[in-house]
């Protein structure tokens, strides 16, 4: 592999808050036109890291650098050249449109305002309700416009922190194609996202379960390296079989799917032996597959859980 | 259907109540605190028959008889001799300036008069601004004419000891000879107006950038808190001046209050005092971390400027503790600075001796709102 530039380059990040552990030692590193996928569970602690990174939290403990920049000391130079959007929506809910954006601009000091801005705009689809209140928009539109807003300055580093919650799928492909387009133009781009089809076109991940890193990796190398083997079974009766199966030890994740059940487990053996009497039956249709990204995070979660314990 | 009332969900809410309430610490010292502070402040601070006011005496002559005059004055309780000074000039800027209440003029020749039966005159000026300040003082100068020379009038002059004949105190009110409590109300009021609205107003605009998650936003663009500071201010100044020019309006041509200092300093002097509120609420809104604790801090503040400035009672009335409180507050002087350029024409170098502590004000103020405003939001 060629030597890529480092973008983001942390060590052993850690952040609480009182007794909590929001974030334990994470070490990070994103290079550059990376659409780096940050997942885990709710409460996990993605939207602490991703506000350590841009200096609006002061770590406890580690360090590292942002766009060649200490993120402790120099968070301010840091902040100039990164767009971060945040989890909650949090532009001016009474300006309008046009007088956010127009804020964002100034803020950064941009010479040709106006014109960027119009460009905003149009390329939002916003243009014909320029004046309309923030606030009054819908909740995908407001993540649109937030997002239309943190790339207004034209940021070499792209914090997202879940910004396609809510958005429709239109939108959200439209939204990840213009991701990738960044991402060609040699911008990184960090985004947190809960969408299994978003992280799939990701081309690095890293999941975080309770505030520790515990996987990280191309969707392709988590999967494979995740040592999980599914099933998808065809059934007339997938409850039935999936309540079943659940008592069943080797089958780990039994999760249904309209009339096809996946069943996961770790040790593939065991598995498939417990599966073989199902396989005679004729109302039951099984396939080998590869795990879904899902069962992966899931396997993920838990067996951090039970290190946890 | 009808849904009756229920007393266990009545609890549910008491209960709820209870429990927000507990968890309110500020709202929860503020109930304990304010009937604190309002008994204090109306209980021992506030008198509104002022003793001990600051007097001048300038006199071309000192004999027995004027001594005992000064004494008997002395005696009411009411003045209390600060300077003594010979020239004219000085007595009239120690006037102006506020540093006293009264300037006692002890004409020459007065004692040679007064043996000669020609019941000669004193002089004693008053600043009338505040009516309320030397309206008790002044009725105790009739007993004084009467009862002070009682025992220095012997042989022929007896019988004018113990009548008010022997010697006349001229009493002049100066600045509001009528004694018109409008004339110090009134500018007093501009004072309180902005005071309320400029710190209300300021002490919400941080806060409130916090609660409606806003403030992330501004945290990660690159604001330097002086700019978010100095830019959330500026808009009030112009609100103030509107404020200030409708006060204004009315005291000139509803109150008819005279106006005698120059327009100029007047606008110079009210920009200083806006300052300074604006500075005090947007370092309670660094401080508060809600909209309900901006205000509740605003209204703690609120409450000693309204009584220990001298607005509502003689600032000279209340003992030495309130009177040091009362001159940190940017009211006090505010005050001295209006009534002084509207009543006394005030220039530029009597004005300056109360606007300079507002400029200390201010600065002190707005270090402690830069030091306490959060860059990050640990
Ligand atoms: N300001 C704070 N004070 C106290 N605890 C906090 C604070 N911010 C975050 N936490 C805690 O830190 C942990 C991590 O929170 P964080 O918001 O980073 O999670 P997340 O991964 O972004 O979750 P989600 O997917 O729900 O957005 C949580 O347990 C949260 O309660
Ligand atoms: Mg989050």
């Amino acid at each position: 592999m060629n030597q890529r530039e480092a973008i983001i380059e942390v060590k052993g990040l850690s952040k609480s808050f009182g007794d909590k552990v929001a974030v334990d030692k994470v070490n990070l590193t994103v290079y550059k036109g990376d659409i780096f996928g940050f997942l885990g569970p709710n409460g996990s602690g993605k939207t602490t890291t991703i506000r350590l990174l841009c200096g609006l939290l002061t770590a406890d403990d580690g360090e590292g650098k942002c766009l060649g920049y200490d993120i402790r000391k120099e968070s301010r130079t840091i902040k100039r050249q990164v767009g971060y959007m945040t989890q909650r929506f949090s532009f001016y809910e009474d300006l309008t449109i046009r007088e956010n954006l127009d804020f964002v601009a100034r803020v950064y000091n941009m010479k040709n305002r106006r014109q960027v801005v119009d460009e905003a705009l149009v390329q939002l689809g916003l243009e014909h309700r320029q004046n309309q209140l923030a606030g009054d928009l819908s909740g995908g539109w407001k993540q649109r416009l937030a997002l239309a807003a943190c790339m207004l300055h034209q940021p070499k580093l792209l914090l997202l922190d879940e910004p396609t919650a809510g958005v429709d799928p239109q939108a959200r492909r439209d939204f990840w194609d213009e991701i990738h387009r960044l991402s060609g133009l040699g911008i990184t781009v960090l985004v947190s996202t809960h969408y299994m089809d978003e992280a799939e076109r990701c081309n690095r991940l890293a999941y975080i379960a309770y505030g520790s890193l515990v996987g990280e990796g191309s969707p392709k190398s988590l999967v494979d390296d995740s040592g999980l083997t599914t099933w998808m079974i065809d059934s007339e009766d997938v409850h039935q079989l999936a309540d079943e199966l659940r008592d069943v030890s080797a089958a780990q994740q039994v999760v249904p799917f309209g009339n096809t059940l996946y069943v996961s487990g770790t040790d593939s053996k065991a598995l498939e032996q417990a599966l073989a009497s199902y396989d005679q039956r004729d109302d039951i249709h099984m396939e080998r597959t590869t795990p879904r990204l899902e069962d992966v995070f899931i396997r993920l979660m838990h067996s951090s859980e039970e290190k946890r314990w | 259907m009808v849904i009756s009332f229920s007393p266990r969900r009545l609890w549910a809410i008491v209960l709820k109540e209870f429990v927000q309430l507990r968890r309110d610490r500020l709202t929860f010292a503020m109930m304990i605190g304010i009937p604190l502070i309002q008994l204090t402040l109306f209980g021992f601070a506030i008198n509104s028959d002022p003793k001990k006011l600051p007097m001048a005496v300038r006199s071309a002559e000192s004999t027995t008889y004027t001594r005992s005059i000064v004494q008997a004055l002395i005696h009411t309780g009411y003045f209390n001799i600060v300077s003594l000074t010979s020239s004219e000039r000085e007595a009239n800027n120690l006037l102006a300036e506020g540093a006293v209440q009264f300037v006692l003029n002890i004409p020459p020749h007065f004692t040679r008069q007064l043996l000669r039966g020609e019941q000669p005159s004193l002089l004693l000026q008053a600043d009338a601004t505040d009516p309320a300040a030397t309206s008790n003082a002044l009725a105790a100068v009739k007993e004084v004419q009467k009862t002070a020379l009682r025992h220095d009038l012997t042989g022929e002059l007896a019988k004018l000891a113990g009548t008010d004949t022997a010697f006349q105190i001229n009493i002049h009110r100066r600045y509001n000879p009528e004694g018109i409590t409008q004339y110090n109300i009134v500018p007093g009021l501009m004072g309180v107006i902005l005071t309320m609205t400029m710190i209300m107003m300021t002490a919400l605009a941080i806060t409130r950038e916090h609660e409606r998650g806003t403030m992330e936003n501004l945290l990660a663009m690159p604001v330097r808190p002086l700019e978010v500071m100095i830019g959330k201010i500026a808009p009030y100044i112009v609100i103030g001046y509107v404020q200030v020019a409708v006060i204004l309006s009315a005291a000139k041509w509803v109150f008819m209050v005279p106006m005698l200092g120059s327009g100029l300093l007047l606008l110079g002097g009210v920009l200083v005092f806006i300052i300074a509120n604006l500075t005090v609420g947007i370092t309670l809104s660094s401080v508060a971390r809600n909209q309900a604790q901006a205000m509740q801090m605003s209204f703690f503040f609120f409450l000693p400027s309204i009584l220990l400035s001298g607005f509502m009672f003689p600032f000279r009335g209340m003992p030495e503790w309130a009177q040091i409180l009362g001159s940190i507050l940017p009211l006090t002087h505010f005050l001295r600075f209006i009534r002084g350029l509207l009543l006394k024409g005030n220039d530029f170098t009597l004005a300056w001796e109360h606007l300079w502590p507002l400029l200390i004000f201010t600065l002190v103020v707005m270090s402690v709102g830069l030091r306490r405003y959060r860059q990050t939001l640990d």
